[in-house]
């Protein structure tokens, strides 16, 4: 089958409680065709490694607006390359300043989307980005 | 559906069989990265499912499959949740496979069971897998049967499938477990919902959860009166004798005058959020795996496997009519019926000719 749909996790890792927007792209990527596990609130970059591989989805989308970025998201590259899953794509969103942009794509985050994106820019990227796995 | 569509799965020119049995090989010596790819074949029904499907089907069939289904909100993923923890206290790995309803529209859908259940994101005897219900009715997705023999086969010991959030009538899950939890909340309905037909009759055990709210053991007690005293009163003329001409349920489950026994389900109140009654529930769903070894346990596996293979026919035998040598007459023939020229039966007869020529 060709044509099953792109499946993304969703998840917040650490401790900020602002998961609005996680939910509303949740629902958004649903509404453009994706199958999107949502896994709520305060995921360890583990949990986080852990639900990507049970559900083999094709994406990760970390939510993060606490500015604990710059630990957080170098934690779930590093568990996800040590288990294997190095074909699934991470993108984040949230407030994630310009300035930590390069450092965070030098890790492995494909894709970064602040304030303001709107959820088919996000959809388009990945339909665009998303790699044949085997 | 096409709007966001993932590369398919497989190595192009690689041979399903090999690259099948090398899924199964690791995924059943404990890689959890080999179970998550077959789930994802099985799933997206590709060539490596079935030829990995045959390989496990055999090692599958030790496990104590457990539906869990009930309306949307009644606390399905919660319970799932605090039934791991009862169950890896006692030392068993757990399997889940975890259904929410596809968009009908986009295709689309919001997995959110694992939300629940993200206590045991670390537990390596904890597996749960989440599926979108991909448009398929009764509760399950089409595949989600054939998911639960992979756990089986890959040695979980308990496999829980949780359905979408159901009406009345969503029973397929009874087909796919060996034991059907089905859960209610307080003040649901009255015994006049309690004896309608449907979801209810397929139960083997009843919860009552948000057993904390009020009315939980008035719904409770309404239930016990409804299901558990009417089937008894039912169950009287039980027999072995039953008439069973054009069916193959067995005759153990049949009354005297050849209708199937009502179930008696055991009525529970749980609360899954503080973990009240889930012991209990264990126990029961335990005592159940242990009957169902033997009487209705037996025609309900044999019920299965003619469900399994029944749908299996039924696809092999599309495909072979619409395979390139015979699909010009079997358009014709469709046309015929379309047309009023041909009635949907003899058009059947004729097709099933074509299939033995």
């Amino acid at each position: 089958m060709t044509d099953r749909p792109i499946k993304v996790l969703i998840a917040k890792p650490g401790l900020d409680g602002h998961d609005r927007g996680a939910k509303v792209l949740a629902r958004g990527l649903r509404d453009e065709g994706f199958e999107v596990v949502y896994t709520g609130l305060r995921q360890t970059p583990e949990m986080v490694t852990t639900a990507a591989l049970q559900e083999d989805v094709d994406v990760v989308g970390l939510s993060i607006l606490s500015g604990a970025h710059m630990t957080l998201v170098p934690r779930v590259c590093r568990l996800l390359q040590e288990t294997g899953l190095t074909d699934v794509m991470v993108v984040i969103g949230g407030i994630i300043p310009d300035v930590d942009a390069d450092e965070l794509r030098s890790i492995g985050v494909a894709g970064i989307f602040g304030p303001g994106t709107t959820i088919a820019e996000v959809a388009e990227f990945l339909r665009a980005n998303v790699r044949a796995r085997d | 559906m096409s709007t966001s569509s993932a590369p398919a799965t497989g190595v192009a020119g690689a041979d399903p069989a090999a690259r099948a049995r090398v899924l199964t090989d690791a995924a059943t010596n404990g890689d959890r990265r080999a179970l998550a790819r077959l789930l994802t074949a099985v799933e997206n029904r590709t060539p490596i499912a079935e030829a990995a499907l045959r390989v496990l089907y055999p090692k599958a069939g030790r496990a104590h499959i457990v539906g869990i289904t009930g309306a949307p909100g009644a606390g399905k993923s919660t319970l799932v949740a605090v039934l791991i923890a009862e169950a890896r206290r006692a030392g068993r790995a757990v399997g889940v496979v975890a259904v929410d309803p596809s968009s009908p529209i986009t295709g689309g859908a919001l997995l959110g069971d694992r939300v629940r259940m993200q206590a045991h994101a670390a537990d390596a005897d904890v597996f749960i897998r989440s599926m979108a219900s991909r448009g398929h009715a009764g509760g399950l997705a089409a595949t989600s049967a054939a998911a639960a023999a992979v756990l089986d086969a890959c040695d979980f010991d308990l496999v829980l499938i949780e359905t979408v959030g159901t009406g009345q009538s969503e029973v397929e899950v009874a087909a796919a477990a060996d034991t059907t939890v089905v859960l209610e909340a307080p003040e649901m309905g009255d015994e006049i919902q309690a004896i309608k037909a449907g979801l209810l009759e397929v139960a083997d055990i009843v919860v009552v959860n948000k057993g904390d709210r009020p009315g939980a053991q008035r719904t409770a007690s309404q239930l016990r009166a409804m299901l558990v005293a009417v089937a008894r009163v039912g169950a009287a003329d039980r027999g072995h004798h039953g008439a069973t001409e054009g069916s193959v349920v067995p005759p153990s489950i049949l009354t005297t005058r050849g209708r199937p026994r009502p179930k008696q389900p055991e009525v529970l109140i749980t609360t899954a959020t503080s973990g009240d009654g889930i012991p209990e529930l264990l126990a029961a769903l335990n005592r159940h795996r242990g009957l169902g070894r033997e009487g209705p346990g037996a025609a309900a596996r044999l019920a299965r496997a003619q469900a399994q293979v029944w749908s299996i026919l039924a696809e092999r035998t599309r495909a072979s009519l619409a395979e390139s040598h015979r699909r010009a007459g079997t358009t014709a023939i469709l046309q015929a019926v379309a047309d009023h020229e041909l009635d949907p039966f003899a058009a059947a007869d004729r097709l099933l000719a074509t299939l033995r020529e």
